[in-house]
């Protein structure tokens, strides 16, 4: 909402700078969002009069000048624009003055010419022809009877550009301070100086407008209020400078009188007005009701539109004329050849006008307002503002009286009136008169034990609310800070502690984290090489997307880390240690529930010294801190995305824990990448109910162990885990460790076949063993391996 | 015998002295006081002597071996000692060089301000709730007394994902879903993620991150809204940090307000970081809605609360001075690894 400080002025003089209304305003509650001063930039321009034009001598478009601009000396100006004569008044921009657009003007020589100074269009005021609309497009602007032409007077005053507009920001529960009555009233209760409302003066002409109009609402709960008055023998011209200039100062671009009253009506009360031509009422009755089906209107903006029957019109009796508190019908606008226009001011139902409005995809000033529910109390002091102004602009002459369908008065709301429950609500102490002086000066009346609230206040409807009027007219800032008190302790859950030991595991682990988006384009799918038919590509849609690339909920995050990879690939980082932990969207399974949001620990490794093993060594790290200690590594031939002879599944109790191995050849193709990647996904919750944290102390070793070195030869295709295993189960007890400690091939080995070497530490909790037992126990572990056709080297 | 003894005591002295090695030492210790050594060919003549000299001279020649024994002894050392000594000094290295690291990895820098968030909270005795990002309509917006076509919903352009589900807008869901779940005394914190159908810039992106907190318990007034928010504000930016509260509107709070905290960079006296206000806004609060209350099972009447909002990826930005939303979820090393 821009606010023009000059019409504010109009209402409510106030003794505060610029700045000190804006903080003023933005801690009662008006949040301002910054302020302007109109023509800011201009400087030395000042009201000049052409007393001489003559061509010049080496151009055939340029004139040369004599301006008396009220300085010391006459000016001579050169200027190539051919609108001027002698006599003319204009806008002089004097040596270093600066127009619109931060230029700066000096003076200088035109084709051997000598020029002072420079005569400005409206563009280089930083305006339009709709500011002034007698002016000449293209030209230099000559004043018009308008304008103050004393000369000399800077143009800012001359032609009412110094006006300071106000940036506010108004919240959708306040369209009563879309207004400039609006803000005169909170500026009012800021600033504790009274404000007037405006004096409407109507002397109402000939006629009686019930005769020349009828209204009829057949949707009551749709339309609160229909008014409506007539005016004739209207003359469509431009409207007196004041009114353009405060528009121009809201935002609003002048057009005609008629219509800048309308809009004029808006911004002053909040009431959005309409005005058409009584021509295209057939019937001279206006129907509000509901469209029927199939219904079709052209709108304003030329646009055909299909109507659907929960939305309301305002038709004749053959046509809508209107989308209600939307926009109205191409042939309702006003026209040149218009002479009876009818105004309307109604109220309609906010969340009717929103859905209409929404659904026809056509968001109006009016509708946005009409839809956060305006006061239907406030239709006929808007209209008979209008018709105020039309009798102040000449406009045309107003009919009589008005007619007014307002089937269901809207009365004020009433509540108890508690200044002890509002102290203790918000921790102040402020006697009860002087809540009672907030409350009025915000025209909430307070008799006896009861609040009443007006009706423009339909954000005010219980005590919490009436809190707020107190607490921020109290200022906010006079609140006193209280602790929080009484004991209360906060910890983590267990789960949420799990997430966070995975955390500083993966970190301490070299991995750093990422965070990715949670949706991903179907198409990544296809890039991690996903069957047709995997339940995986069922994910939940976005109805309403931002495009194609964010438009599914992922259901596995792996596309979400390759992406991240071949960002980073491709922007040439040599290497990459990260994970995430991150979020996968399952579809629901029926309506009433909602989706399954499994989270999973993604871990992704590219480089020069990364394989399988590190990718492997930083899984087996995380499973043993977080409490996971037995598991099977299983290989895994069967997933797409990755690679069939590097990539395993790690199972505990028969659940799949963990993939983990290097990405398929193919996918790295999809995503660019031309290095080795190697991914990790694991299943959290999994890994959570699994853990055993519990650890119990074991007395260190009281006697000496025995270390015995084993070297088998067997298949190649043998899984070293399972060798390993077999020495575990044949050894026994006694077996305090085995380790892997080399895996040979080549020339001295078979092919096909891998020497794979052990070393085996031995030891008993209650005696010291001997090497005969050593050697016994080398013994069943070599039987076992043979079993498996790996024999001693 | 004296004068022999005495020879021998000086000889083996000065060869002590000269010996530059653990093996000439020893070579010494067998030449003067092994068994066939000179001391001790020495006393095997003490036969020879008369009965008065003979202690004499066996205390002489006790005391030289016991000297020889400990200057032997103390010149080993000495010899060791230096032995060391040169060791050391070969051994020296270039100091300067940079160390083998164990690479720790990089937190994300949401990471590490929601965890200073989060332990800030945990020590004022807040537990952290967590709710579903895929939420009901009802719970993202009817329950927050947001109803269906209320204007309130255009403010927060939503991801729908079926008639009645859609990505949450807010993490203020939580709220109702701690509610449900727990009587007062509540104080949680809720972090995660949002979702909004913002277009990507530098200052938007259709996910990001919010920090929920709620408070209800009974005599919780705006007092303690400001005192508690203030409290925080101090220890997430420093001790000289002040909060300005300005009145705002949420359709689940009232009254409602808008919290600033003292511009980081110029504290308040006003630059362009913080648009010459001196202040920068960082979270919305207010007093939870009655409706919310009642929504949640908890008495208006008994209970009072308050409920607050922040926009993590705006905290971090100003923290870290970064320009550009975009950054967090491109997730660049180059990046990453300057936190």
């Amino acid at each position: 909402m821009k606010l023009s400080k000059k019409w504010l002025n109009d209402y409510i003089s106030l003794n505060v700078t610029d700045r000190e209304f804006a903080l003023g305003m933005t801690m009662s509650g008006s949040k301002v969002e910054g302020y302007e001063k109109e023509g800011e930039e201009l400087s030395n321009i000042v009201v000049g009069k052409i007393l001489e034009l003559k061509k010049h001598e080496d151009s055939d478009h340029l004139w040369v000048c004599k301006v008396d601009a009220g300085q010391p000396e006459l000016l001579q100006i050169v200027t190539g624009a051919q609108n001027l004569k002698v006599g003319d008044y204009v806008p002089v921009a004097l040596d270093n003055s600066v127009v619109s657009g931060g230029k700066k003007i000096k003076k200088g020589k035109l084709r051997g010419v000598l020029s002072e100074g420079m005569l400005c269009s409206l563009e280089e005021l930083g305006l339009s022809i709709n500011d002034f609309p007698y002016a000449v497009e293209d030209g230099i602007f000559v004043l018009g009877d308008d304008c103050d032409k004393t000369l000399g007077k800077d143009i800012k005053e001359a032609i009412g550009l110094d006006d300071t507009v106000v940036e506010f920001e108004i919240t959708s529960n306040r369209p009563d301070c879309l207004s400039v009555i609006g803000l005169a009233r909170e500026a009012s209760a800021t600033f504790g100086v009274p404000y007037n409302m405006p004096e409407i003066k109507n002397k109402g002409g000939e006629g009686e407008a019930s005769n020349l109009l009828k209204v009829r609402i057949d949707a009551p709960d749709k339309c609160y209020r229909y008014a409506g008055a007539v005016v004739k023998n209207v003359k469509i011209e431009p409207s007196p400078r004041w009114m353009r200039e405060r528009l121009r100062a809201s935002g609003v671009r002048p057009i005609n009188n008629i219509v800048d009253i309308t809009n004029y009506v808006m911004l002053e009360f909040g009431q959005p007005m309409h005005a058409f031509d009584l021509r295209y009422l057939d019937g001279a009755e206006v129907i509000v009701r509901t469209a029927k089906e199939g219904e079709k209107i052209t709108t304003l903006d030329g646009v055909e539109r299909e109507l659907s029957p929960e939305m309301l019109v305002i038709a004749d009796a053959n046509k809508p004329v209107a989308v209600a508190g939307v926009m109205g019908g191409e042939y309702s606008g006003i026209m040149d050849d218009t002479t009876t226009i009818v105004f309307e001011s109604a109220c309609f139902n906010g969340t009717s006008v929103r859905r209409t409005a929404k659904k026809l995809g056509l968001r109006t000033e009016a509708s946005a307002r009409f839809e956060k529910e305006l006061d239907p109390n406030g239709c006929l002091m808007s209209l008979l503002r209008a018709l105020d102004l039309v009798e102040q602009l000449g406009a045309g002459e107003v009919v009589s009286g008005v007619v007014d369908a307002y089937p269901k008065v809207k009365e004020s709301v009433r509540l108890p009136f508690r200044p002890d429950y509002m102290n203790e609500f918000i921790g102040i102490n402020v006697s009860r008169e002087q809540q009672i002086k907030y409350l009025e000066s915000l025209d909430i009346k307070v008799e006896g034990d009861e609040i009443i609230i007006p009706t423009f206040r339909g954000d005010l409807q219980q005590q919490a609310d009436i809190a707020e009027e107190i607490a921020r007219l109290y200022g906010y800032e006079n609140i006193p800070d209280e602790p929080l008190k009484g004991v209360a302790v906060g910890y983590l859950t267990d789960y949420q502690q799990f997430l966070k030991d995975t955390n500083n595991l993966m970190l301490s682990s070299g991995l750093t984290e990422i965070i990715t988006y949670s949706f991903i384009s179907p198409k990544a799918y296809d890039k991690i090489c996903l069957p047709e038919d995997s339940k995986k590509r069922k994910s939940i849609r976005i109805l309403n997307p931002l495009g194609e690339d964010t438009s599914v909920m992922r259901t596995t995050a792996l596309p979400s880390l390759l992406t991240v990879l071949s960002h980073n690939y491709n922007n040439r980082n040599e290497e990459a240690a990260v994970y995430e932990i991150a979020t996968e969207y399952e579809p629901w399974e029926s309506d009433d529930r909602l989706a399954t949001e499994i989270p999973k620990l993604m871990i992704g490794l590219y480089g020069a010294n990364i394989g399988y093993y590190e990718l492997k060594g930083i899984i087996e790290e995380y499973l043993e801190k977080i409490g996971v200690s037995r598991y099977d590594v299983r290989p895994v031939k069967d997933n797409p995305s990755y690679h069939p002879g590097r990539t395993a599944e790690i199972v505990v109790d028969g659940k799949a824990v963990c993939i983990l191995g290097e990405i398929h050849p193919k996918v790295l193709a999809n995503y660019e990448i031309g290095t080795r990647v190697y991914a990790a996904e694991v299943d959290l919750n999994t890994v959570y109910e699994l853990r055993n944290t519990e650890r119990t102390y074991k007395p260190l070793p009281k006697f000496p162990s025995l270390k015995r070195d084993i070297a088998v030869v067997c298949d190649k295709a043998t899984p070293v885990l399972s060798l390993q295993r077999a020495i575990e189960n044949a050894v026994g007890k006694n077996l305090e460790s085995v380790k892997l400690f080399d895996v040979y091939q080549g020339e001295q080995i078979e092919k096909d076949k891998k020497s794979v070497a052990f070393s085996l530490t031995l030891r008993a909790a209650d005696r010291t063993l001997t090497d005969e037992e050593a050697d016994s126990a080398v013994k069943k572990a070599l039987n076992a391996l043979s079993e498996l056709g790996a024999v001693l080297r | 015998m004296k004068e022999k003894i005495e020879a021998l005591r000086l000889e083996a002295i000065e060869a002590l002295s000269l010996a530059q090695s653990l093996q000439e030492i020893e070579a010494l210790r067998v030449k003067f006081l092994g068994k066939k050594g000179e001391l001790t060919a020495v006393l095997k003549m003490m036969g020879s002597l008369s009965a008065e000299e003979r202690p004499i001279m066996g205390q002489l020649a006790n005391a030289v071996r016991a000297e020889l024994e400990e200057k032997i002894e103390s010149r080993k050392k000495e010899l060791k000692e230096a032995e060391i000594e040169k060791k050391l000094v070969e051994e020296s290295i270039d100091i300067t060089m940079p160390g083998n690291r164990r690479r720790i990895g990089h937190k994300h820098p949401l990471s590490i301000v929601l965890d200073e968030v989060k332990d800030i909270f945990l020590g004022m005795g807040f537990k952290i709730a967590t709710g579903p990002e895929i939420e009901w309509d009802e719970y993202n917006f009817e329950a927050l007394n947001i109803p269906q076509d209320h204007p309130a919903r255009d403010t927060q352009d939503t991801f729908y994902l079926s008639e009645n589900k859609l990505l949450r807008s807010q993490t203020s869901p939580v709220q109702i879903r701690v509610m449900e779940q727990q009587k007062p005394p509540i104080r949680v914190i809720a972090p995660g993620r949002v979702y909004r159908s913002d277009s990507v810039d530098a200052t938007h992106s259709p996910l990001f991150h919010q920090i929920e907190g709620l408070v209800v318990d009974k005599g919780i007034t705006m007092a303690t809204l400001k005192g508690n928010l203030a409290d925080f504000a101090k220890r997430l930016y420093g001790e000289d940090t002040k909060i300005r509260i300005r009145p705002h509107h949420f359709q689940f709070t009232e009254p409602s307000c808008e919290v600033d905290v003292t511009c980081f960079r110029c504290h308040g006296e006003g630059c362009p970081m913080c648009k010459g206000e001196g202040f920068i806004e960082i979270l919305g609060a207010g007093m939870v809605h009655p409706n919310v209350l009642r929504r949640g099972g908890i008495d208006p009447k008994e209970y009072s609360g308050y409920a607050f909002g922040m926009g993590l990826e705006r905290l971090v930005m100003f923290r870290f001075n970064i320009d550009d939303i975009r950054l967090f979820y491109e997730n660049d090393l180059r990046f990453l690894k300057q936190f």
